[in-house]
């Protein structure tokens, strides 16, 4: 009893540590005065000095929440990309023999031994007027696109990014898929693509929820990839939140900032997870009413 | 009617099925009959449409369903494992073989009540499959597979997941409800008491061949090889001589036989429960010295040592209970058993 409290004691005050003191830091930071000091803030004691200044000015500049605005829809686009293109991926390699799934995944995954900000450099130079997809396309008598600081480019990025994050718990999830049911499907008439409707796809959700969630959330706070190869427009929220921080010194609207994303990232996905459950409950509701529609009059056996 | 004609299936250098020819009346239950890798599941498989045959023909009142895939042909199964779909009800999972024929909503609603009935799960209908019972999962995954009135319906060891007692109950009411339905039922086991009790044919399968097809009673009493009398049942095997027209054991007793004995006959089966003990008016008579003794509750088995070190089985259904047996181990006995009870084999 005694070893196994000390086991979970060890995950719990990992998470109190590095992730729930840190953060509640950070509140205080957004809480606090900004100050000409070092660090930029005032201290709160003595006399309690609190303000909320930091966190009015953010939800009052359309600065932030057009970033805010931004961030999201970038992130839900490349989430959006990420499943449509991850589904399939996910899918095939699932679906493949022993020999060839641990080739396939060993090749999703190989951009991780390499740095994620030499991958993210590498896509500059592919992407430029006079990088490798332009030399190409002119070279097959294509016009030359223009590429590099676009939203286009950061589109990429992010995909390019996160798109294992997509693929891996839609794999694992797909892989679990216990193969007669999609036997029993087709054995009941069902045509390949209505046993994937129907069986595949709703059992895999799971694995959906997963990946949506490991690709949205970083998403929503990259600054890198918009740094590097997104235009001046491109003002998303976490770079906003590093020229706060780094450029403007303010302390306290940074940490505002931070927290609202984070409180953001985390009610949308409850929201979603929840609007979803009450929509598959509604919906297997009207399946079974028409059986459930007059009651049993025998009483049930057993 | 189901019409096999010359079917041959192969796993890379594996023939699953070797050549086979099979035919199934309607409203008859056919029960395939063998070990693990016989083929038995194959030749289901095959069937349903899951397994590509590499030639033969495999068609339902004529019309060849060779080339179609499984969600046209006009089969059902019931799988080993029921394969429920966990995240749908009792209902949707009843409706779903109904749904993808376009059947309207209120035919379907009638058909699911009329299955829940068929297989009494009233009541149970929004209920999920880890809901359920084992029993009542098989029976879900049964009413399931009858929905969408199957010309033929394959049932793939669809006790074996079931215990001992509930298993007698199940074979039972299955075999009922066939013969309310007159439908074909192919039900594929291992078990040779399930086959035995179940079946109107049962055909026994092999090394992807089907050894022997016939009712029952002419599988257990007149096996045509040393594999289905071995198979179906406990055997006596013993090696025999052919002279003048008769049998002769390495013992040196010429057996009194039923049928002829063929020229080329090469071992003799006796099932252990036609051998009798002590001194009985029989025509075939042999000594030996019991060296053990099973008890099986119903039964008493004892083997016995002949003169030339062969053993043979005797097993006494025990009708007034063990305390009258007054056998044990290392008496000398009789063993009897009449000219009937003799089958000769050739292979």
């Amino acid at each position: 009893m005694m070893g196994r409290r000390l086991v979970l004691a060890i995950p719990w005050a990992w998470l109190l540590i590095f992730l729930i003191l840190p953060a509640l830091i950070v509140l205080k930071i957004a809480l606090s005065y900004p100050a000409d000091s070092v660090p930029p803030y005032a201290p709160m004691l003595p006399g309690l000095h609190v303000s909320t200044d930091a966190f009015s000015l953010i939800l009052s500049d359309p600065l932030y929440r057009d970033a805010l605005l931004l961030s999201l829809k970038v992130a839900a686009l490349s989430t959006a990309i990420c499943l449509l293109t991850g589904y399939p991926m996910a899918l095939a390699i699932a679906r493949s023999s022993e020999r060839w799934r641990s080739v396939l995944l060993l090749l999703v995954m190989l951009p991780f031994w390499t740095g994620f900000l030499m991958r993210i450099n590498a896509w500059i130079g592919l992407l430029q007027d006079n990088g490798w997809i332009n030399t190409i396309a002119v070279a097959l008598g294509l016009p030359a696109l223009r590429l590099l600081y676009t939203d286009t480019a950061v589109y990429i990025g992010m995909v390019y990014t996160y798109l294992p994050f997509m693929v891996l718990p839609l794999y694992t999830r797909l892989t679990q898929l216990d193969a007669s049911l999609l036997d029993a499907a087709a054995d009941l008439g069902a045509p390949p693509w209505r046993a994937f409707l129907r069986i595949t796809l709703p059992l895999s959700l799971p694995g959906v929820w997963a990946g949506i969630l490991l690709v949205s959330i970083p998403a929503a706070g990259e600054y890198v990839i918009p740094e590097l190869l997104g235009g001046p427009q491109a003002q998303l929220i976490g770079r906003v939140l590093w020229q706060e921080f780094f450029n403007n010194r303010d302390w306290p609207t940074a940490s505002a900032i931070a927290c609202a994303l984070v409180m953001l990232l985390l009610l949308l996905p409850g929201a979603i997870i929840w609007a979803t459950r009450q929509a598959v409950r509604a919906a297997a509701i009207t399946r079974g009413a028409a059986a459930e529609a007059r009651p049993a009059v025998a009483p049930p056996a057993r | 009617m189901l019409t096999i004609s010359g079917l041959r299936v192969r796993y890379g250098s594996l023939v699953a099925i070797d050549d086979l020819d099979l035919t199934v009346p309607p409203g008859e239950l056919f029960v395939l009959l063998g070990g693990s890798g016989s083929g038995k599941s194959t030749l289901l498989r095959t069937i349903a449409g899951f397994v590509r045959p590499e030639s033969g023909r495999i068609a339902i009142n004529g019309a060849d369903l060779t080339d179609l895939p499984p969600h046209r042909r006009p089969v059902n199964m019931m799988f080993q494992s029921y394969a429920l779909f966990p995240h749908m009800s009792v209902a949707a999972n009843i409706s779903f073989g109904l749904r993808t024929r376009g059947m309207s909503r209120a035919a379907v609603a009638d058909r699911v009540r009329e299955m829940l009935g068929l297989v009494r799960l009233q009541g149970f209908e929004a209920r999920r499959p880890s809901q359920l019972s084992g029993g009542q999962q098989q029976r879900v995954a049964l009413a399931r597979s009858l929905a969408p009135r199957p010309a033929l319906l394959l049932l793939d060891e669809p006790l074996s997941a079931l215990d001992r007692n509930l298993r007698r109950d199940t074979r039972e009411e299955l075999v009922g409800l066939q013969h309310d339905l007159g439908l074909a039922f192919i039900l594929v086991t291992h078990d040779q008491e399930e086959a035995l009790t179940m079946a109107d044919r049962i055909g026994v399968m092999h090394a992807g061949r089907l050894m022997q097809v016939g009712s029952p009673s002419d599988v257990y009493e007149r096996p045509d090889t040393r594999f289905v009398a071995e198979f179906l049942g406990a055997a006596n095997i013993l090696p025999v001589s052919v002279r003048n027209g008769r049998a002769e054991l390495a013992c040196g007793l010429v057996v009194h036989t039923a049928m002829d004995v063929p020229a080329d006959a090469r071992w003799l089966a006796v099932r252990p429960e036609r051998v009798m003990i002590g001194a009985v008016d029989a025509a075939n008579r042999v000594a030996g010295v019991v060296v053990q003794q099973s008890y099986a509750g119903d039964t008493l088995t004892h083997v016995v040592r002949l003169a030339d070190g062969s053993l043979l089985r005797a097993t006494t259904a025990l009708q007034q209970g063990l305390g009258a047996d007054p056998v044990s181990v290392g008496d000398a006995v009789t063993l009897a058993w009449q000219p009937a009870a003799c089958i000769v084999l050739r292979r």
